[in-house]
């Protein structure tokens, strides 16, 4: 397992459950890889600020002279 | 009672306010659709529906609420309906395109430039200003393949089944394309946010 697999699996782990298999190789694999293990948290950071993010498109003023309460 | 009274600021239908809103929209719809056409169309629909009732709105939040709610249907319709946009063969193109060889080495490796740093708390950034500019920013540099499906996925909250079917792509099609859209916009944050010098990060400073 690589770095490019271990991110590719992170990321479809947003989108299908892993399997056991895979689930154990990752953690293999971040036990000793620190980049991965920051990656992995990211990944999960992501789909959040996604989603905050969408929601500021709904019901947030951001624009200029946007109402003011 | 004064004669001369100021709009009052929930004056729904304020023109000023109202084209401010459309461009809101707009923005929205081109940035799914990446069709300025369509994303007329789309906005063009979804205020004439939403201001139909406009007066029974408390205010402008709710109002803008609404119609955003309304535009997003629009927009995933427009998504579903529309055409197979792009064929599968020009997307794996693009996929060679969009490599990652400048995040790995030959070996598959993180280089050591875009090896991820701790980015320690990063849910206090989304209380920051700054931090959307950048976020934005970020996801505008998303190769616009990639952005799609991506934005089908996080944004719009599609399955993957249904983005496959509308885009006419593979399963694992879609997971390369979504690896590497996140892998671009966890570049972009980490350099021009996470681990840059001069951003006014973390320190909270604002």
């Amino acid at each position: 397992m690589n770095c490019d697999r271990a991110t590719r699996l992170m990321s479809e782990s947003q989108d299908r459950p892993l399997t056991h298999g895979e689930r154990t190789m990752l953690e293999v694999h971040t036990w000793t890889c620190v980049g991965c293990r920051n990656f992995r948290k990211q990944v999960g950071f992501l789909r959040q600020a996604m989603q905050a993010f969408a929601k500021r498109q709904n019901d947030d003023d951001e624009g200029p002279g946007a109402g003011r309460v | 009672m004064s004669t001369a009274a100021a709009v009052p600021d929930d004056d729904l239908l304020d023109s000023g306010y109202l084209s401010a809103l459309r461009q809101q929209m707009v923005k929205f719809a081109q940035m799914h659709l990446g069709d300025a056409h369509l994303a007329e169309d789309a906005v063009q629909e979804a205020l004439a529906g939403a201001l139909v009732g406009a007066e029974r709105f408390a205010g402008r939040a709710a109002l803008k609420t609404w119609v955003f709610a309304i535009l997003k249907n629009k927009v995933a319709d427009v998504l579903r309906h529309k055409q197979r946009m792009v064929d599968a063969s020009s997307l794996c193109k693009e996929n060679e395109e969009g490599a990652t060889n400048d995040l790995f080495d030959q070996r598959g490796h993180w280089l050591s430039d875009s090896r991820p740093t701790d980015w320690e708390n990063p849910q206090a950034c989304l209380e920051q200003q700054q931090f959307w500019l950048v976020f934005e920013a970020c996801l505008d540099g998303v190769p616009a393949q990639l952005s799609r499906v991506f934005m089908m996925r996080e944004f719009m909250g599609f399955e993957t089944d249904e983005i496959c079917n509308t885009v006419g792509i593979t399963q694992a099609n879609l997971f390369v394309m979504l690896h590497r859209a996140r892998l671009r916009l966890q570049a972009c944050l980490g350099q021009r946010w996470f681990d840059a010098k001069d951003a006014p990060k973390k320190k909270g400073r604002r």
